[in-house]
């Protein structure tokens, strides 16, 4: 597997448009610049398109960025512009709800601005804005490259590709369907979106680059991603595998571990990687700034490790697992939940608090949702006052969907039965078929301790909020129930002495960017998270190996900047080379005295 | 004496109910009700807050009942212009006495 080829972007060879995907933190946008650089230096006329919210690429490029495209000095042909995704949905919300102003009252518009919230709504507001540099050529005519840091999504693309439904179906929507509210406030012309789909999908004109890093979860994310989008005809596809990890210090373990770790998730997804053009990019240390920093991720030889000095860094007040869980046995019963992107560690988090309750006496029930973790079944039968359940996801929402088409299906037509079905493949309709779930164990924690690896986001319980209140007020009509666990979920969660929300990141910047977002979403939901957990830490590791040094020092400004402006409380773990499975491995997490 | 319905929906992520926590069978059954009008000559006309708000400005009684009690007061349907339903939807019983007078109406003609 190391016999795979280093990334090496060829300007002789490369696509016109070059488009990265990969989840949050996988180094999508450092790529993407080196990849600009690269083709820039080689004599090509390049404009590097961004989405990133977090904007770090102003420091990356040293040069302001705007939504224009702006030269960067010092290297000519390059030009970049900025997309931020979030201003973006909010100037696409304003553009709906701004004329209503002053006509429709306070509570309509608050309505209207909470259906627009959605992560959807995000999400179709950048295609929105990068759809005009794809499809209307005349626009970016002066360009040999079009580079991009991240690509649509398999839903938002197929939502596009409906697009010749939309307007037979908004003129003769009798049958009362469809999320279209986010597409409402598309500013483009049809035939710019479908030149974009199409272009997207021409493989003489567009690559698709994977990018993953060399961990087991990562890679099957890319070979989803890539089997979705190969289905919608996005053939041309790459893939990058970032931050791959070989160490010179044979008696170091940790660096031992990591190494073996990444040797081994390549294995596992042997079959993958010899399906497309593969490629690697070597670990750097993570503070890639300026030009001359972009240059040296392509560069063949070892990162610069000589200039290693150690700084004099004083680390913030963060607690121990044992401490927090300290905290949370006061209450005496109530919900623990910890939420986050996808592979920081929440079921780990979970699992370890349950356990730490239990053994200090506490009845306490578990459930999981993350259906590739056996860190549950490990635990069946293995503790007194413990109990384990398990939602899965996939199964809730493949019930739910099924139950909604089986009922709407009949009153439908064909395009607007499309539609349906495709409203129910975004990500919202995975989050309310779990939330039914979720609102029954919530209501365990009236007895005792229930703990759950994941949560509802604000947007959700906020949509979920005024959909309850219209079915509070037709119940008090028609006397027909809800179920108490529903109606009171929302006051539950809210409830500091019920419920305490964990938010679980990896101390980088992309996931402790995210986790920050989640954190603005709960507190729109007037909900406060009740800690931070910074996982996979490798401060006081006592590695010797150089690079890992350096990743360990730059993990300073990360933890430092959660526990001064993001959290209340901050709890660390360890780098883990193995996920902790069975009670043991769990409680020494939780109850270890010494960090 | 049913010939022209307008609808505006309460403030739902969307007029499925697909994003609530209940599924409401009177919304479908009366989105399959209005569809079997539309195909014996009806015209019907259905807002949702979200996606056409400017629906809502418009109609001048649509925009005072939600300035006097809010979103609370959607669903409104209008059938030729005279307001016959506030806050919800009609029930099974309801929707038989609409039926009823929309055969009425096409045998008058």
């Amino acid at each position: 597997m190391n016999a795979l080829p280093r990334y090496q972007p060829d300007p002789a060879t490369a696509m016109r448009y070059l488009f990265f995907t990969g989840k949050g933190g996988v180094g999508k946008t450092s790529l993407s610049c080196a990849t600009a650089l690269r083709l820039a230096e080689a004599g090509k006329r390049v404009l590097l398109v961004s989405t990133d919210p977090a904007s770090n690429l102003d420091e990356v490029l040293e040069t302001k960025l705007t939504n224009h495209p702006t030269p960067i000095p010092g290297v000519s042909g390059l030009d970049a512009l900025n997309i931020n995704p979030v201003e973006a949905a909010a100037a696409y919300r304003e553009r709906l709800i701004g004329p209503m102003r002053g006509i429709l009252p306070e509570s309509a518009l608050r309505s209207m601005e909470e259906q627009l919230s959605g992560s959807c709504t995000v999400e179709i507001a950048a295609f929105d804005e990068f759809a005009g540099l794809i499809g209307d050529a005349a626009s970016v005519a002066s360009y040999d490259h079009i580079v991009f840091d991240t690509a649509p999504t398999g839903h938002t693309l197929r939502l596009m590709s409906l697009a010749k439904a939309w307007d037979q179906f908004l003129d003769d929507n009798q049958s009362g369907t469809s999320c279209l509210g986010p597409l409402a406030g598309l500013e483009k012309q049809r035939a710019i979106y479908e030149a974009a789909v199409v272009t997207l999908a021409d493989p003489q004109l567009t690559t698709l680059v994977l990018v993953s890093r060399p961990q087991r979860a990562s890679l099957r994310e890319a070979q989803r991603t890539s089997l979705e989008l190969q289905q919608l005809g996005v053939t041309q596809q790459q893939l990058v595998i970032n931050g791959s990890f070989t160490t010179d210090c044979p008696h170091d373990a940790l660096s031992q571990a990591m190494q073996e770790l990444g040797r081994r998730a390549l294995e596992q997804a042997r079959d993958f990687i010899a399906s497309l053009p593969s490629f690697l990019v070597p670990l750097k240390a993570i503070n890639i700034l300026g030009v001359a920093g972009l240059r040296k991720l392509l560069e063949n030889e070892q990162s610069d490790v000589t200039s290693l000095q150690k700084k004099e860094w004083q680390a913030p007040p963060m607690l121990r697992l044992s401490e927090i869980v300290d905290e949370l046995e006061k209450h005496g019963r109530g919900v623990i939940m910890t939420m986050g992107k996808g592979g920081v560690g929440k079921t780990t988090v979970a699992a370890a608090i349950a356990v730490s309750l239990a053994k200090r006496g506490h009845a306490v029930h578990l459930s999981t949702t993350d259906p590739a973790a056996h860190v549950a079944q490990t635990l069946d039968g293995q503790m007194d006052g413990l109990t384990l359940s398990k939602i899965d996801p996939a199964e809730e929402t493949a019930a739910y969907t099924a139950t909604v088409m089986a009922e709407q299906s009949a009153h439908l037509d064909e395009s607007a039965r499309a539609l349906l079905e495709e409203d129910l493949r975004s990500p919202c309709t995975e989050e309310i078929a779990v939330f039914r779930a979720f609102a029954r164990e919530v209501a365990q924690g009236e007895k005792g301790f229930v703990v759950l690896d994941t949560a509802p986001t604000g947007h959700t319980l906020l949509l979920l909020d005024a959909s309850e209140a219209y079915q509070r007020e037709l119940e008090r009509q028609t006397g027909t129930s809800q179920p108490e666990e529903v109606l009171r979920l929302l006051e539950r969660l809210r409830d500091p002495h019920y419920t305490s929300m964990l938010l679980v990141a990896v101390p980088e910047a992309t996931p402790i960017h995210e986790a920050a977002a989640l954190q603005e979403d709960l507190r729109r939901a007037r909900i406060e998270p009740f800690a931070w957990v910074m996982n996979q830490s490798l401060l006081g590791c006592g590695t010797c190996d150089p690079l890992l040094m350096r990743r360990e020092e730059s993990e300073h400004r990360f933890l430092t900047e959660v526990a001064q402006k993001h959290a209340k409380r901050v709890a660390w773990l360890p780098w883990q080379a193995e996920e902790p499975v069975g009670l043991a491995a769990l409680l020494a997490l939780s109850e270890s005295k010494t960090s | 004496m049913i010939s022209h319905i307008q609808v505006y929906d309460p403030p739902m992520c969307c007029s499925t109910g697909i994003c609530g926590t209940n599924i409401d069978p009177d919304l479908i059954n009366f989105a399959a009700m209005l569809a079997q009008f539309t195909q014996r000559g009806a015209k019907v006309d259905r807002y949702n807050l979200s996606q056409q708000a400017i629906a809502f400005a418009q109609h001048p009684a649509v925009q005072e009942l939600l300035r006097a009690e809010g979103t609370e007061c959607l669903p409104l349907v209008f059938c030729d212009g005279v307001l016959r339903m506030k806050g919800r939807y009609p029930t099974q019983e309801e929707r038989r006495e609409w039926v009823r007078d929309f055969a009425a109406k096409e045998e008058a003609k």
